[in-house]
């Protein structure tokens, strides 16, 4: 079967750009339209995609946009009605867009008009018996599976983290505008802002190197019959900020909050991970106080490096879910590497100060 | 909203997730060994679609929630022996092999005929809840394909707070990047809702609704028939993660120590 692949990305918050992912999809669209020898067509959707088209210039492909006001922001039926549009235009095949929130909650929808079919989560292509095949993961990265549709348009949505993110001369390109007329009914819904959670400070960081995750241990109470959770909520937060580590939290903890007990404040049910939480990408993860029943580690499929530190020498990431498990009081193991993080913060910049006098070009951390 | 809510939460079901898993083929699909054996659960997001639900409609006078579930009728039912008690609601089951390698769009298709064909279902006070993600085929597509096939077309997806407003408008917070969320006003129903967590405690055991709920469960559960699925996924292979570490169990060591270790492998590129 001949194939053709549309790619499908929106201009990110700044309204210049794309959001990461979506140069990573591309790379893996341009990688499988030259396995396929496929044609390869880009749409973009935003409020404006000048900018975001002209860093595909390099690529040589054919560029379609849909512009203006009603889609700056993520909205299900100006979404649908843009991604529609260029859908027909392009009347490829294959349709691979990057796993954004924004296309998440809007492209089988899409794939529903078209008359296609849809798969998200895929974390990879391959060609078997020259046909297109996806991998993805089931039962929450329990499972993970590779498959194939004869149907088409065949809509594919893949997951971030998965590929380098592709890059290429900059230049001005060609763009086939598309005029999407929306009927007023689409302004049913509005845009009414984006909010942070009322939380001390921002805890989910997706582009850290480290993933450190809380369980409800930091609540119980501990060898001196006593809980700590004031001593656990300041080491954490200061651990959070010396490391630069994103925060995930165990389903026990964060439900504690929900339930109105004593709990670590800034811990809401965001950071859980696992099997009813999120499954973050961070090359390392450090667990303390979490037991690691499976139901908890399904979300760490992604984290390549794993610690933990737990009393108990018997917990789950003692049975081949950690590469190390440190039988230790995490009170005790994190007071210690936030002085040691702090020294080596201190030191860093005594160097830089040194080095600055030496050579006041800059310095290298 | 004077006559309140007609509220329809699609939930399926999944295995308790502390059952190892693992596949075996079935004819041309994969399926899980002992399926039908596993214990099962609802859907983790949907059930808080449900508890949701139960207390929108709770507020809002003249509301109705129906629970529609595509599942094997025995598991079903034994799911609902617990799930009966949480909240009230009006079952429409489907007796499906609905599992996590069935097709999201024939799944999406029974589910929606089944919405189309509930006797009294005022659509324009409609408000479709179901799970973000479910904990099976883990997809999101389920809830915008039925939307779309029941022609709503302001849809929600990774819920987390839902509010009425004073003018009847719908304030809705959906989960986005970096812990965030994006907010929305829609001006009223019909809307589909696909839940991530929400903002419930799960409800306790109320033997009281869980009789109330039963005295029309098991009817309709006996009066359903068994459908079955088209298939339009070709699975080439099905596997279980093939990694499973070799730890090293350090004991004994001081906190010092341990901390040592910790920062020069966090430091490390
Ligand atoms: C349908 C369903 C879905 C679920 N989804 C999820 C999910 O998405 N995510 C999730 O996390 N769980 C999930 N669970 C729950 C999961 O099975 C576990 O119950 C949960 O992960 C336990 O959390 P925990 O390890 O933090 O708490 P606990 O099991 O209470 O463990 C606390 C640990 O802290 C240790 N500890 C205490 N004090 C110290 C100390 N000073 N130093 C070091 N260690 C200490 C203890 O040894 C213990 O191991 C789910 C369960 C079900 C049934």
């Amino acid at each position: 079967m001949a194939e053709s692949i549309l790619f499908l990305a929106h201009v990110d918050e700044s309204g210049k750009t794309l959001p990461k992912a979506a140069y990573e999809a591309f790379s893996a669209a341009v990688d499988l339209a030259h396995r396929l020898g496929a044609t390869l067509t880009v749409g973009i959707v935003g409020e404006g995609v000048r900018e975001a088209a002209n860093t595909f210039s390099g690529a040589g492909v054919r560029i379609l946009g849909v512009a203006g006001p009603d889609f700056a922001h993520p909205r299900y039926r100006s979404d649908a009605a843009a991604l529609e549009a260029i859908c027909r235009e392009a009347a490829a095949s294959i349709v691979i867009a990057p796993a954004t929130s924004r296309f998440l909650r809007v492209m089988a929808g899409v794939a529903e008009r078209l008359k296609g079919q849809i798969d998200t989560h895929i974390t990879s292509f391959d060609i078997v018996d020259g046909m297109l095949s996806a991998k993805r993961w089931f039962y929450r990265q329990r499972l993970e599976a590779v498959i194939q549709r004869a149907g088409r348009p065949w809509f594919l949505v893949m997951d971030c983290g998965c590929q380098d993110a592709w890059s290429g001369a900059q230049g001005t390109a060609k763009i086939e505008m598309i005029e999407v007329a929306l009927p007023e009914n689409c302004r049913r819904t509005v845009y009414a802002g984006v909010r942070t959670p009322n939380i001390d400070a921002q805890t989910i960081r997706p582009d850290a190197k480290l993933l450190f995750v809380a369980g409800a241990g930091w609540c119980k109470k501990q060898p001196d019959g006593q809980t700590h959770l004031r001593e656990a909520e300041s080491i954490i937060l200061q651990f959070l900020e010396e490391s630069g580590a994103s925060l995930g939290g165990s389903k026990s903890l964060v439900d504690q909050s929900g339930e109105n007990q004593a709990v670590l404040g800034f811990m809401t049910h965001l950071n859980q991970v696992g099997q009813t939480g999120s499954t973050p990408r961070h090359p390392k993860g450090l667990s303390m106080c979490c037991h690691g029943e499976e139901p908890h580690v399904v979300g760490w499929r992604f984290i390549s490096e794993r610690r933990a530190v737990n009393l108990d020498p018997n917990c789950g990431w003692a049975r081949g879910k950690a590469d190390v498990l440190y039988v230790a009081d995490a009170f005790q193991v994190i007071a210690k590497l936030n002085s040691l993080l702090a020294a080596k913060a201190v030191r860093t910049e005594e160097w830089c100060e040194a080095s600055h006098e030496l050579n006041p070009a800059g310095c290298q951390q | 909203m004077s006559n309140g809510y007609h509220i329809v939460v699609c939930a399926g079901i999944v295995p308790d997730p502390l059952q190892t898993l693992e596949p075996v083929m079935s004819g041309s699909t994969p399926a899980l060994k002992n399926e039908m054996l596993l214990p099962a659960v609802l859907d983790p997001w949907a059930a808080h679609a449900l508890y949701e639900a139960a207390n929108l409609a709770a507020h809002a006078e003249g509301s109705k929630v129906w629970l529609v579930s595509a599942a094997p009728k025995s598991k079903l039912q034994q799911v609902m022996m617990n799930v009966a008690q949480k909240a009230a609601f009006e079952l429409v089951p489907i007796d499906a092999p609905a599992n996590g390698f069935a097709d999201a769009h024939s799944v999406a298709e029974i589910l929606a005929q089944a919405i189309h064909s509930i006797s009294g279902l005022d659509r324009s006070r409609l408000l479709l809840f179901g799970g973000w993600e479910s904990a099976s085929r883990g997809a999101g597509v389920t809830m915008q394909l039925i939307g779309e096939q029941l022609e709503i077309t302001d849809q929600f997806q990774g819920v987390d707070r839902f509010t009425v407003l004073p003018d009847g408008s719908l304030e809705i917070h959906e989960r986005i990047e970096g812990g965030r969320h994006l907010v929305s006003i829609c001006s009223g129903p019909p809307t589909v809702l696909g839940w991530a967590t929400g903002n419930l405690p799960e409800p306790r055991n109320n033997p009281q609704v869980g009789m109330a709920n039963m005295r029309t469960i098991m009817p309709a559960l006996q009066k359903t028939k068994s459908t079955s699925l088209t298939q339009n996924v070709r699975y080439l292979s099905v596997m279980p993660p093939r990694q499973q570490r070799q730890t090293r169990i350090v004991k004994d060591r001081s906190a010092e120590e341990i901390a040592a270790e910790l920062l020069e492998w966090i430091s490390q590129e």
